[in-house]
């Protein structure tokens, strides 16, 4: 705190931007050197923030708040909790691991390809620390420029069109967004007497509830584009198609979770009438089964291999907006895990592919088969990927998606069994991927020569695996982390969810989060 | 009534006799001084002298507004105002000027026209906008229209030799005169109900009457069409692509800005003056033109490949915004005006600028193609662009995002939500637009590599507009200070 941490944090790829505009554009290795030092660096940079972070305090750590517009009453004004606490380290690293893959990926315009991935960096980070809600609108749009590029530029055959389709479902999105903010920064002039964008001021607002609606739909639209909801998902398969692989893995990682953070950090909080308004939940709710089990089967159905895993990402994203929408801790802390999980596996799904894009520039499915005979690392990196994004007990995704089913079916047991059946086509498709272009005989001659992973592309999974191994074996310090912020969550939008289920929890049910139910409302009146 | 010509009388419109003065003059020496059209260039040095004497004299204004406390201070018995909206104004008019004479004079080399009359006619257009801006009787601001048109009617036909620039100055002329008959009628009938050509008077004879009374619709309506003709609002805006087509560009980029911020200061007097009384007959009028402005201006600038042409359409898209901003009506509603005219300036200027840079040996320089590959060619330039057309599109941390989040502010407060989502979604539309300009730039091959036509000027007026589009968006506080002082619009209802 006392350091301004958290602004060092944000601010670093933005300096390392600043040094790199002044390195010489021919010189390509330097400039990949120095790109990949300056995300290092902004990994390494954000490692104190989980050391030194307290999960037993409630609110906002590592707080910092300073006048930037008096005349509008914005101020920069940051902070983090366990939430943000979890989605900042993976985008630190996610990011770093980013730039590293693309070491030989790119070779057109490479001074300009780290510029955007340091932009983006900078403006990914702002979104997930902002407390300030002009702040974060300037960082959620900040992020849309760089990735407009990242798809325009170095994409696949139809990258203008992806790029622009995606820049321009964000932007409606975002802009209808914008109004929400707006709506609520004049209503809370009304009631007070003077204008802030602060999060914690903006709470103390009354609404109406008609009004409270009309903001819900608005920030719904903004936040459920970015996840992005069925049926505002129809830009992710191009984005994700065209885009490079790093561009890809940002994208599925990082920028899907801006949305699903949107939900939990504001539309929750600062809406707590409407979002537990039983139409609006019902239709939420709705939205995400109709996600997870369309984007299921649409998977099952992909020729190509990026396809596949894009669409797999609006299947893995339904159950975290199911998780958010469930309205209880475990559908809540389930669903962050999840967007961690998502990040972790999905990213790395990406990264596979864009292994095997580097070596043979093909997606189709069907050019490929048995690999593993020929690149048996990379099989078995592929293999914990694919389990890691199946739900596989001992991985990370299990533990995500069965919090999240715990807290949907004490919600409503029949979201819990559409949700489920998500689970076993999850596991369809990606097996029958795996089998269709690792195992049996080696079919087309081109796949014989292919070399194994390097040293480099190792070092771009091995932390990912790791992390995928520590939430899975041992998720207890996530679930710590994310005690407090949760539970505040919940006291917010349901006050007496507590106060029914002490009584409940007392007759034996025992949640797997929360294993002492008396620390639970002590948190969540701090 | 007793005296004639006082000293108040003096200050009040000593910026636009400066003007004045240094435009006749730059007329009576052009050809003993610079015989030659290479010389021309010296002109520059009246030109700046003119601006900074107005300047000066701006500035004393402004500190006499201060030191004193007054809101306003009145010259000649009323016709001139000199209040904080006025004085903001003149200053967005000084810098649009400065800028567009700066960066003129190897646009116009190329185009073998360097004329010394074109420097004296951006000053003359200048003083007629400083009683756009300042005026508060009729017959002050018709004159300070007519003055301004006149002169660029001129200015829109300067390249005697090509058939575009004749065609856009007739057809601009034509229209502008039909348009202003139009308003002088209302005027009329404005005099024929107050008695007078005060606007103050003209409000309080308005507001005796009904707001759906046919005398005083008849006013509003005949002067709302001259009004909306001059800022390029739809139904009125036919004149707008073909003009900013063939003028010279440096040409357009000052009619895009200064004449279209002066109109909206004639237009901001006039409605919020005489006619607020009768608000409840002109807001669902002018909210209809408004939406209709917006959605021709985007729909048409999708299909456009002439820049010009495109960044026509998008400046009429703008009008609907700053109209959006009177509907709403309230404080916010014109202090956004006011920042959506500061920005607009900074940024349309620049993107105009590069457009100017473009036109170089026999490259015309206004096709999307001739922007193919700018990022390879030079850099710097396609990064400004960017940033311009960011900020056009009203992007943060650009200055164009704080113009229209006034203007989606005021529409909120004043419970317009229906214009507002209407009003946020052409964003998106107009994203569009601007990316064709940013992928051919960023994404296309280059086809042909001339380099770009850079002065000096030039550069400094590129530096000038990119600094201030960037810095309005990341650290507005000084600015919107600045524009606060707009606010002393002098009849607020």
């Amino acid at each position: 705190m006392e350091h301004h941490l958290l602004s060092r944090v944000l601010w670093t790829p933005i300096l390392g931007l600043a040094v790199l505009l002044f390195l010489p554009a021919h010189n390509k290795r330097l400039v990949r050197l120095w790109a990949n030092v300056a995300t290092f660096a902004g990994f390494l940079i954000s490692l104190p923030l989980a050391m030194r972070f307290r999960s037993d305090l409630a609110g906002f750590q590592f707080v910092e708040r300073a006048d930037w517009i008096p005349s509008l009453g914005a101020r920069y004004f940051i902070g983090i909790d366990g939430i943000s606490l979890l989605l900042l380290l993976l985008t630190t690293l996610v990011g770093f691991l980013a730039v590293l893959c693309s070491w030989n990926a790119v070779q057109e315009r490479v001074k300009e390809y780290y510029a955007m991935f340091l932009l983006l960096q900078t403006g990914m980070i702002g979104v997930f620390v902002s407390l300030d809600f002009f702040l974060f609108y300037i960082f959620w749009e900040l992020v849309l420029v760089p990735m407009y590029f990242i798809i325009g530029v170095w994409g696949g055959p139809r990258k203008l069109y992806a790029a622009i389709k995606f820049f321009l479902y964000t932007l409606a999105g975002s802009v209808l967004m914008l109004l929400g903010i707006l709506t609520l920064y004049f209503q809370h002039f009304n009631q007070f007497g003077y204008y802030t964008f602060e999060i914690s001021e903006l709470m103390k607002l009354r609404l109406s509830p008609g009004m409270e609606q009309w903001v819900f739909w608005a920030f719904f639209v903004g936040f459920a584009i970015k996840v992005p909801m069925f049926p505002f998902h129809t830009w992710l398969p191009d984005a994700h198609v065209e885009a490079p692989t790093a561009g890809s893995v940002i994208l599925a990682s990082v920028l899907l979770k801006m949305g699903t953070y949107g939900f939990l950090r504001f539309s929750l909080p600062l809406l707590p009438q409407a979002s537990v308004d039983q139409t609006i939940v019902r239709i939420l709710a709705v939205l995400s089964i109709v996600g997870i089990v369309y984007g299921a089967l649409a998977s099952l159905m992909q020729q190509d291999w990026k396809k596949l895993v894009a669409y797999s990402s609006v299947s893995h994203l339904g159950f975290c907006t199911l998780g958010i929408f469930a309205l209880n801790p475990n559908g809540i802390a389930g669903s962050v895990i999840q967007q961690v999980n998502h990040g972790i596996s999905t990213g790395m799904l990406f990264l596979v592919i864009g292994v095997i894009y580097e070596r043979r520039h093909t997606r189709e499915i069907a050019e490929y088969g048995g690999l593993a005979h020929v690149m048996p690392r990379f099989a078995t990196i592929f293999a914990i990927a694919m389990l890691s994004s199946a739900g596989l007990p001992l991985l990370n995704g299990f533990i995500g998606e069965f919090t999240i089913l715990q807290g949907a079916f004490e919600a409503n047991r029949a979201w819990a069994a559409f949700a489920v059946t998500g689970v076993i086509f999850g596991a369809a498709y990606l097996l029958w991927l795996y089998q269709r272009t690792m195992l049996g005989e080696v079919t087309n001659p081109k796949n014989l020569g292919l070399p194994d992973l390097s040293l480099r592309e190792l070092a771009v999974f091995l932390p990912l695996i790791a992390w995928a191994f520590w939430i899975g074996l041992y998720p207890k310090p996530y679930f710590d982390v994310l005690r407090q912020p949760v539970n505040q969550i919940v006291e917010r939008v349901r006050p007496d969810y507590f106060a029914s289920t002490r009584s409940r929890d007392r007759q034996g049910a025992v949640a797997l989060r929360n294993p002492d139910p008396q620390e639970a409302p002590q948190g969540a009146s701090q | 009534m007793t005296q004639f010509y006082t000293a108040t009388d003096h200050f009040t419109i000593l910026p636009a006799l400066m003007l004045a003065l240094y435009g006749c003059a730059i007329l009576l020496l052009d050809f003993w001084l610079f015989p030659k059209p290479r010389q021309r260039k010296g002109l520059l040095v009246f030109v700046v002298l003119g601006e900074a004497f107005a300047g000066s004299c701006l500035w004393r204004q402004q500190a006499w507004l201060s030191a004193s406390g007054a809101t306003q201070l009145l010259g000649f018995h009323g016709a001139v105002t000199i209040d904080g909206f006025a004085i903001f104004f003149n200053w967005i008019f000084l810098v649009a000027a400065l800028i567009v004479a700066l960066v003129s004079y190897k646009y116009l080399e190329i185009a073998g026209e360097h004329q010394g009359e074109y420097y004296g006619l951006v000053l003359f257009a200048q003083s007629g906008m400083y009683f756009l801006a300042t005026g508060t009787d009729l017959v002050t601001l018709f004159m300070g229209l007519e003055l301004m048109a006149l002169s660029f009617y001129v200015m829109v036909g300067f390249l005697r030799a090509e058939k575009r620039s004749n065609e856009a100055a007739l057809k601009y002329l034509l229209l502008g005169a039909f348009s202003t008959g139009f308003l002088a009628y209302g005027f009329s009938v404005m005099y024929g109900l107050a008695g007078s050509t005060k606007l103050a008077d003209i409000a309080e004879a308005i507001s005796a009457r009904p707001p759906w009374d046919p005398v005083v619709f008849l006013a509003l309506a005949t002067s709302a069409v001259g009004l909306l003709f001059k800022i390029s609002a739809v139904p009125f805006h036919m004149w707008a692509p073909d003009a900013y087509e063939g003028a010279p560009t440096t040409v357009t980029a000052y009619l895009s800005v200064a004449s279209k911020a002066a109109s909206m200061a004639f237009l901001l007097r006039i409605f919020t003056g005489p006619l607020a009384p009768a608000r409840a007959a002109w807001e669902p009028l002018l909210a209809v033109v408004a939406v209709a402005t917006l959605t021709l201006g985007n729909l048409a600038a999708i299909n456009q490949t002439n820049l010009k042409r495109l960044l026509a359409y998008s400046s009429i898209s703008h009008a609907g915004y700053m109209l959006l901003g009177l509907i709403a009506g309230n404080q916010t509603g014109i202090n956004g005006i006011a920042v959506y005219v500061m920005v607009y300036t900074f940024m349309n200027l620049g993107a105009f600028l590069v457009l100017v840079a473009l036109r170089r040996g026999n490259i015309i320089g206004d096709d999307l193609e001739d922007t193919n590959g700018l990022m390879h060619k030079s850099p710097g330039y396609a990064v400004l662009m960017l940033i311009f057309l960011l900020s056009l599109a009203g992007i943060p941390p650009t200055a164009g995002f704080l113009g229209k989040y006034y203007i989606f502010l005021s529409l909120i407060q004043t419970g317009h939500y229906a214009l507002a989502v209407i009003a946020t979604l052409y964003v998106a539309v107009a994203i569009y637009y601007y990316f064709k300009i940013v992928r051919a730039m960023f994404v296309q091959e280059s086809t042909e590599k001339a380099p770009l036509a850079l002065t000096a000027g030039l550069r400094m007026a590129l530096g000038v507009s990119g600094f201030a589009t960037l810095a309005i968006g990341i650290y507005p506080e000084p600015f919107l200070r600045f524009v606060g002082q707009a606010s002393g619009l002098s009849f607020l209802r």
